[in-house]
């Protein structure tokens, strides 16, 4: 067993420590961690982002220099539009000029939705639909099928709200609620066993980093 | 008060230190319980296996400190595997906290290995942009990073002359604690990217559609996951079981602990509501 000599290593136990003694009842020390964790990650982010996206693919881009059309300039003045625009967002502070920022955000929505609706139409559905049209037989992986199929099918009529959910069609809807239950069983199942990775995370970090215990062998 | 009202009653404070012994011991003292590979983490594996020193694997990891117990030794485990197998390896994020996280896994492997930075393995670093940046690397990664972590022109780095765009990545793993469905909607679907993907046990569940419908070849879900891994890296190439594998005891009696407690509460909530209702009869 060796101790580490690192601090930021002891600055990251008592942090730990602090943050897991709010299981016991609330107090400074959590509300400290609380803090500094908050201050510090919107600290660090701000600065990562404004020398990644501004300094990097804004001011840099454009005092190197580069090719328009093929053509090259000393300096590239088409950044000049997408760096105002980018300007216009932050008039959304100063309600007087908060207009300027529709232009923006008419540019973010209608490109977005543009070049997303048509490729998360084609991810997140018709290929989840093409997926649930399988080959239904008497083997292993047929009944799976079926399985799938009879509660995608309840699932969808459970959320058909156009129709009473009474005689065979709310049995089928019932059915669907069975379904929902199961997967949400699974995934608090899986949120359980999350939480308890992220506990065994922090006690590694303590036993191996901090204390230098060695647990591999 | 009876004993089943007490034990319904009992302080959530023992709860978990009797949850936290079952945790801590463990650690030290280790039954070797066995960690059987699913189908899904064995597709991902068998896979890379698939691949030789003309081929490249891209991690992204987009992920924040606060999930890495679950997802950094996957990061670890698939990287070994990669080098073990001279597979080039590129690593990039769409978190600002990720690269310095991730960088130590990386490097250290590559001391282990004796990998070269930007011959064997490439870190692109942070990218601002998200979907964008997603979509850009499709047609050039070098126009959409420009440097790498280190601030080293790409088109400086030999290992990058022949990684153009998706094109050219044979398997992309996004390690995420949040959403892939950008990796599958602006690479997969319009590249044909093939992906698999490294997710926190939270989302795991949610994810399995997508491994059924094909858009995914594979899928690690949370500390098990990584831990599968590690098994099938043991199995085939003896790299010594690392964090996930330790972990895996600990979450096992962890989750025995649970299913006891679940239990014991149901059977005395079911008691205590019986004697209240003979009590009401009279009975």
């Amino acid at each position: 067993m060796t101790l580490s000599s690192n601090p930021w290593v002891w600055v990251g136990v008592f942090f730990t420590l602090s943050v897991y003694s709010f299981l016991y009842k609330d107090n400074p020390f959590y509300k400290l961690a609380e803090h500094v964790t908050v201050g510090v990650s919107v600290g660090y982010s701000l600065y990562i982002v404004w020398t990644n996206a501004f300094i990097g693919q804004v001011y840099t881009q454009f005092m190197n220099g580069g090719y328009i059309f093929s053509m090259y300039v000393g300096k590239r003045w088409d950044f000049v539009i997408p760096a105002l625009l980018g300007i216009f967002m932050i008039f959304r502070l100063f309600p007087k000029y908060a207009w300027m920022s529709r232009y923006s955000l008419a540019l973010l929505v209608g490109s977005g939705a543009g070049i997303g609706l048509p490729l998360a139409m084609q991810a997140s559905i018709l290929k989840q639909v093409s997926s649930s049209m399988v080959k239904v037989d008497f083997t292993g992986t047929g009944i799976s099928n079926l399985i799938i199929i009879i509660g995608v099918l309840a699932t969808l009529s459970y959320f058909y709200f156009s129709k009473e959910h009474k005689g065979i069609f709310g049995k089928f809807a019932n059915l669907g609620i069975w379904y929902l239950m199961v997967g949400f069983g699974a995934t608090f199942g899986y949120t359980v066993m999350a939480r308890m990775s992220l506990f065994i995370g922090r006690l590694l970090f303590i036993f191996q980093d901090a204390l230098g215990l060695n647990l591999v062998n | 008060m009876g004993f089943w009202d007490k034990l319904q009653r009992i302080d959530r404070r023992v709860i978990y230190l009797i949850l936290a012994i079952a945790i801590i011991l463990p650690f030290f003292f280790r039954l070797g319980l066995p960690i059987p590979v699913t189908k899904e983490v064995k597709d991902i594996y068998d896979y890379v296996e698939t691949l030789g020193p003309d081929d490249c694997v891209m991690l992204s990891a987009d992920y924040s400190p606060s999930v890495s117990p679950e997802l950094n030794p996957m990061m670890g485990a698939v990287i070994r595997h990669c080098f073990e197998r001279n597979v080039k390896v590129i690593v990039m994020s769409h978190i600002t906290v990720a690269p310095g996280m991730y960088q130590p896994i990386l490097e250290g492997a590559a001391e282990e290995y004796k990998m070269v930075n930007g011959i064997d393995y490439v870190n692109l670093g942070y990218r601002y942009g998200y979907w964008l940046v997603v979509m850009r690397m499709g047609n050039s990664i070098e126009q959409t990073f420009g440097v790498d972590y280190y601030g080293t022109p790409l088109r400086d780095i030999p290992m990058m002359r022949n990684i153009g765009s998706y094109q050219d990545i044979d398997l992309l793993i996004p390690l995420t604690g949040s959403n892939f469905l950008v990796w599958i909607t602006f690479a997969h679907e319009p590249y044909q990217q093939k992906l698999a993907a490294g997710v926190t046990a939270v989302m795991a569940a949610d994810s399995y559609p997508y491994l059924q419908s094909g858009q995914l070849i594979g899928l690690m879900g949370g500390l098990k996951g990584a831990a599968e891994y590690e098994t099938l890296n043991n199995e085939h190439y003896e790299i010594p079981p690392r964090m996930a594998s330790i972990g895996m005891e600990a979450q096992n009696w962890a989750h025995i602990i649970i299913i006891l407690f679940i239990i014991v509460g149901n059977i005395a909530y079911f008691a205590s509501e019986k004697k209240k209702r003979t009590k009401f009869r009279g009975e």
